[in-house]
């Protein structure tokens, strides 16, 4: 059987389109395992993971944790608010005194893009980036294209809009990669001010108007107002977002096609979103969530093999 | 590489024959009883028997296809990743008299791993064995087929190979072959 060609996913960057093939022809028989009865398999048995999260997420951890669970992995949570990083701890420190402990993987969440990349050529464990600052977050990608997959058949040739706080998001970059490596064509859409300087560059069209955008795309991947990471004021006011970037059911009722919705969560409903939108039949946001436990299943089972 | 036929159409036909009359003399008219083909290959001994079974009783035995890559006890200890197959059970098995189907039973590792499996689908009545050929003398776990079409003296440098008309694009038989290592497939383990 093919393999992964990595032994740490740190990002999409870092791996190959027979890469992102294999996770999803393996995540397709573990969506199976979650429709069983039981829905459990002793694959990773023998292997202990470390959750280890810098940064506070609710959402991601839940799902790498289930993910590890149905694969019987043993699972161990760390957390960096009470613990020794508030002592001055340094990260390699803290990571090897948990590998200490005979952990086998590591899942890691940071604030400083490219962590889990300078521990990757510190320790020995495989190493899953569950989101490193504004960078990369290659799982939620994957599972991004593989919805995007199971409701439209295929990622090439399609047209995905990501839309909203795009310079704030370790998602818009992680997609954008994933989305090309599949032969889609990308766009993004927001305010200036929230679209990095040089994001054409990457070879995505730029809307500023989304209506615009929405005309544009088959997907539009709705990212949520990153405001905990915005160091000053880049738009007036949420009330003006909604406004001028949110998106409601009329309009989507007023586009003459079908259009998928999609967001990674957590929904400021009313502001990305209005509540019409989110729970309208375009969305596909819970599937997201759904095929995010089987994504993270396949991934971290096909790194386990790679010992 | 040397191969020899040691099943060849005609008798393979008859062994078919005479499995599903042996299955028909336990269970009957199958109302409570289930085909479960191990994938990759048990898949094709499973569709054989209940088409076979649909010939004589004119009953459409449930049949489903089992994978059992994520429960095999070997996941770690090879070179590369075991590839997953697709599961199709869109049945419960709770309460069912289940007949695990495979083409060779060697081990018996996929036996207990198929038994693992199975049991996420439900708490079975019965389960039973049924397989085309028993490699008898190399087991490693203590597991014994209900029914079998013929037992084989091999050696652990051997091979049984069932082809099939349709998915090989050849004709009903089965072969021993002498293997090196490197040739040593996963299903070869079974």
């Amino acid at each position: 059987m093919q393999q992964l060609s990595v032994r740490h996913l740190l990002g999409i960057k870092e791996i190959t389109p027979q890469d992102i093939q294999l996770i999803f022809e393996t995540a397709d028989q573990f969506k199976e395992v979650l429709n069983r009865p039981i829905k459990k398999v002793p694959s990773l048995r023998d292997v202990t993971i470390a959750n280890v999260f810098f940064e506070n997420s609710t959402r991601t951890r839940l799902s790498f944790e289930l993910a590890e669970k149905r694969l019987s992995a043993d699972v161990i949570n760390f957390s960096a608010s009470g613990s020794s990083v508030k002592k001055g701890e340094t990260l390699l420190d803290t990571v090897n005194n948990i590998l200490a402990m005979k952990v086998d993987m590591i899942v890691m969440r940071h604030s400083s893009p490219g962590a889990p990349h300078f521990l990757s050529r510190k320790i020995k464990a495989n190493i899953v980036n569950a989101g490193d600052g504004t960078h990369e977050h290659p799982t939620q990608a994957l599972l991004d294209s593989f919805s995007i997959r199971q409701k439209l058949g295929e990622v090439a040739g399609k047209k995905i809009a990501i839309i909203g706080d795009i310079t704030h998001s370790r998602v818009a970059l992680s997609n954008i990669f994933a989305l090309q490596m599949q032969g889609a064509e990308v766009a993004v859409c927001g305010p200036p001010t929230l679209l990095p300087k040089f994001i054409g560059e990457l070879g995505v069209k730029v809307f500023w108007n989304v209506r615009e955008a929405l005309q544009w795309c088959d997907v539009a991947n709705v990212l949520r107002i990153q405001l905990e990471r915005q160091q000053g004021k880049l738009f007036p006011s949420l009330r003006e977002y909604a406004m001028y970037f949110g998106i409601n059911k009329k309009m989507l009722d007023e586009l003459n096609k079908e259009i998928v919705l999609m967001h990674p969560g957590p929904i400021n409903r009313g502001v990305e979103l209005t509540s019409d939108a989110a729970d309208s039949h375009h969305s596909i946001i819970l599937d997201q969530v759904e095929n995010g436990v089987a994504i993270r299943m396949a991934v971290l089972y096909l790194l386990a093999s790679k010992g | 590489m040397h191969k020899r036929l040691i099943v060849p159409h005609a008798l393979f036909q008859i062994m078919i024959r005479r499995l599903a009359h042996q299955l028909i003399e336990t269970h009957h008219d199958f109302s409570d009883s289930v085909i479960l083909g191990l994938q990759p290959r048990g898949i094709y001994v499973a569709d054989r028997l209940q088409q076979t079974l649909q010939d004589i009783l004119g009953v459409t035995v449930q049949t489903g296809y089992l994978d059992i890559t994520f429960h095999r006890d070997d996941f770690r200890r090879r070179a590369t990743p075991l590839a997953p197959n697709a599961t199709h059970v869109d049945f419960s098995l709770e309460g069912k008299r289940v007949i695990l189907v495979d083409d060779v039973l060697y081990t018996g590792r996929s036996v207990r791993a198929a038994m693992d499996a199975m049991i996420s689908y439900g708490r079975p009545a019965q389960v039973e064995l049924l397989v085309l050929i028993d490699r008898q003398y190399t087991r490693d776990l203590p597991i014994e087929a209900t029914y079998t079409g013929q037992r084989v003296d091999s050696q652990h440098s051997q091979r049984v190979e069932v082809t099939w008309k349709g998915p090989d694009a050849g004709e009903d038989a089965i072969w021993l072959l002498d293997i090196t290592p490197d040739q040593e497939q996963p299903h070869a383990t079974a």
